[in-house]
């Protein structure tokens, strides 16, 4: 197999599985923070329990996290060469920021958070708890300024063969790269929100530390409830802005062929890579609509689009509406959690159904990203520079060899994470360590 | 003008990589060797525990600095050691994991393999980061399109593994310096005679590197053409000799300091015998990828270098800043009562 092929699939791998981690990362970081927080004001012991059963979670799902993110800095270099030279100039340079501004102060007080316990007080260690809260989340504001960059390139001009940068907050100020964080953050909190939900139910349908999981329980149903509604409302505005800067992407979404106004949406469809091979039940203007606000709208479809400019439309379609039905899946359940707070232990059916929620917002987060970016494809950034001139001068022997130690070294640390955070779960909040 | 501070600032990252992570990569290393029970192993950890994740950020800085500010650098070097960047990737990832993972399950067999992880994930950095540095030093072979031929074989040559030596060794010396700081009683005295015998080999291993370098590189050529550069030498011989005095007088803290002074001057010893190039090549001296116009330009434009700059003076000395507060904040020894995370 050829470098490009095996480098596509490296970076696929090495992403896919970093974004395991980084989602719970960001949002149940901020949870706990928010637990340190009430500890200190009410000086309720129940709070601090919590902060600490969650945070040992948090450390386990945090380390592999961040070890599967030094990868993807050095792969640009090692498998996009072309890509780095050609867009450096910008691209690198929001990276060197994220490394700067952000990372450097998670990475610092994450080891103080993790051996301050005692030589802080409970109200700084709270501080360094948000802290490193904060300073995620300010890394996926950049990341995403960057990855903003490669769908809609703003604030460069070619010059000396290659992309410049000459306008600092048009790159920064990317609308898109805004859209993408809102729906990443909402989404990496719904992750937090089911994570502890589930958690919470497995034990109380076990009927154990019923205080403890009824209190983390309120607070996943309120997180996940909040954040599934907004995902889905923000979702709306971000597929607007899809369809304003890449109708390419919006059309392989909905497997949509002809260019054409008031565009029905097809309650039954079948994506093929020429056509679609089934489409019934149209609801008139619908695609119209959801894209452009606008039922007169004139949707572009993929037929005025040369197939060398195509991205793979079944992937994006199906992973699209992968996306979609979890966001609508989610709600209900979230709801369902929140109106029965207080008496959820009537409901043991609903406890046990919880814990299998939990892969939920991760796989809708999994399938909004391959949507994103096979959907950007055959551009690496969109417009300017196709992926396949992005790639290293390397063999394909070298990249399969590192692809494949990739996949079983990731495969073996994944499985031992899993592994340490199902004994914390078993052991519950009040295990020795 | 912006180019020339780039470089300097390039320069400053990796050494201040080398003064930090060094020590905890030492320290890794060291352990099965210094450790003799379970107690003892628990507190080289500890000793890391707070520090390793903070220092090896700045890694991935001078990995940033170097794609934001010499993109045509980044690619060139990145894709043409990629197998030798890829090991030194997996090392730093079982090795941070082992840092996490290991205390969870009370079992030997458990705690063993996260040893393994630590020692080979300590020890593999430390060598590629020294053979890695050394072949750019006496070039690599990168043609007119900046690709660079041959493979990590080739960068096993003589002068590569003395990099390499020469690395695991400022690192050992920097480990035991600090375990000397961080543990307390037999570990500590340990821990203080090992630095003891690891400064004579060192100090052989400098004085050998250099005149090998002498032979096997152009890095002197900076320094001839301007004799007063020589006087930078100064830093990493005066770190040497202080780290032995200070050794001697019990003087841990000044010790360690002393190491990183020396680390920091050995770095950038090197950086100003590179100047203009980051990549020299050594098939043709006009396609050594550089920071000013000498040879093919790698460095990004003025206005990203602009910028740089400014985030860079603005966020630096507050990282410097609070990571010291850190160091200040864990300077104790470890106790027992540490141990209980």
């Amino acid at each position: 197999m050829d470098a490009i092929l095996l480098s596509r699939l490296q970076f696929a791998a090495a992403t896919m599985f970093h974004f395991i981690f980084v989602p719970l990362t960001l949002g149940l970081s901020v949870l706990i923070a928010g637990m340190e927080t009430a500890y200190v004001r009410t000086g309720k012991e129940l709070y601090l329990r919590m902060a600490k059963f969650w945070g040992k979670l948090f450390l386990i799902n945090f380390v592999l996290g961040v070890v599967t993110g030094i990868t993807l800095e050095f792969q640009f270099g090692t498998n996009w060469s072309r890509y780095s030279a050609y867009v450096g100039d910008i691209f690198g340079s929001l990276l060197a920021i994220e490394a700067t501004a952000a990372f450097f102060l998670e990475s610092t007080f994450i080891g103080v958070w993790v051996f301050g316990w005692k030589k802080l007080s409970p109200k700084a260690h709270a501080i360094v708890a948000w802290l490193v809260a904060g300073a995620g989340n300010l890394s996926a504001v950049w990341i995403l300024i960057a990855n903003g960059f490669m769908q809609n390139p703003l604030g460069y001009v070619i010059r000396n063969g290659r992309a410049e940068l000459n306008d600092f907050m048009a790159v920064v100020l990317n609308p898109f790269a805004w859209q993408q964080f809102a729906h990443t953050i909402l989404g990496a909190f719904c992750v937090a929100g089911f994570f502890v939900l589930g958690i919470s139910a497995w034990h109380l349908a076990r009927k154990s530390h019923e205080e403890f999981f009824n209190a983390s329980l309120r607070i996943g149903a309120g997180v996940a409830l909040a954040a599934s509604i907004l995902v889905a409302v923000q979702g709306h505005f971000h597929g607007n802005e899809v369809a304003r800067v890449q109708p390419v992407k919006l059309a392989a979404m909905e497997s949509h062929w002809e260019t054409r106004a008031n565009a029905p949406m097809y309650l039954l469809q079948i994506p093929g890579e020429n056509g679609n091979v089934l489409e019934a039940l149209p609801v008139p203007s619908l695609l119209s609509i959801l894209a452009y606000n606008d039922p007169n709208a004139v949707v572009k479809g993929l037929n005025d689009v040369p197939a060398a400019d195509r991205p793979p439309v079944a992937i994006t379609f199906w992973a699209f509406r992968a996306m979609v039905g979890i966001g609508t899946i989610m709600p209900l359940i979230a709801l369902f959690a929140w109106v029965k707070r207080r008496d959820i232990g009537k409901y043991p059916w609903f406890l046990k159904l919880l814990p299998w929620a939990i892969p939920l917002p991760y796989l809708g987060l999994q399938a909004g990203w391959i949507v994103a970016e096979v959907g950007r494809q055959p551009w690496i950034v969109h417009g300017l520079m196709r992926t396949s001139d992005a790639v290293s001068p390397i063999s394909g022997g070298q990249v399969g060899f590192t692809l494949a130690a990739i996949i079983v070294l990731y495969t073996l640390l994944g499985a031992a994470g899993f592994f340490l955070a199902g004994r914390a779960v078993k052991q519950g909040p009040d295990a020795a360590r | 003008m912006l180019e020339t501070i780039w470089f300097l600032l390039w320069g400053v990252l990796w050494a201040v990589y080398f003064a930090l992570d060094g020590f905890d990569l030492g320290m890794g290393m060291l352990k099965p060797f210094l450790a003799r029970d379970e107690y003892e192993k628990r507190v080289i950890y500890n000793a890391a525990g707070p520090f390793w994740d903070g220092n090896e950020v700045w890694l991935i800085s001078a990995g940033g600095v170097t794609f934001a500010a010499f993109p045509l650098a980044y690619a060139a070097m990145f894709s043409g050691l990629y197998t030798a960047l890829m090991l030194l990737l997996f090392a730093l990832i079982v090795r941070g994991v082992s840092f996490e993972f290991r205390s969870k399950v009370d079992s030997p067999g458990w705690k063993a393999l996260w040893d393994g992880c630590q020692v080979a994930g300590s020890f593999l950095p430390a060598l590629l980061l020294g053979v890695a540095f050394a072949n750019i030093f006496q070039g690599l072979p990168l043609d007119q399109n900046q690709v660079m031929h041959g493979g990590l074989l080739d960068l096993l040559n003589p002068y590569g593994l003395a990099g390499g030596v020469l690395f695991v060794l400022l690192f050992l010396l920097h480990g035991a310096l600090w375990l000397s700081i961080k543990a307390e009683g037999d570990l500590r005295e340990r821990a203080a005679s090992t630095a003891a015998k690891l400064w004579p080999v060192l100090a052989a291993v400098i004085v050998v590197f250099l005149a090998y370098t002498w032979f096997a590189t152009k890095l002197f050529t900076n320094y001839m053409a301007n004799p007063a550069l020589f006087l930078i030498l100064l830093v990493p011989v005066g770190g040497l000799v202080m780290i032995r005095v200070w050794l001697a007088a019990r003087r841990f803290w000044a010790a360690w300091g002393a190491s990183a002074v020396m680390i920091i001057g050995v770095t950038l010893f090197a950086v100003v015998g590179l100047f203009p190039a980051i990549l020299p090549s050594s098939l043709n001296p006009a396609w050594s990828l550089t920071a000013t116009d000498a040879g093919i330009k790698a460095s990004s434009s003025p206005l990203t270098l602009a910028i740089m700059l400014g985030v860079a003076l603005v966020f630096v000395p507050i990282v410097i800043g609070y990571q010291f507060w850190v160091y200040k904040t864990f300077s104790a020894p470890v106790t027992r009562e540490d141990l209980e995370y």
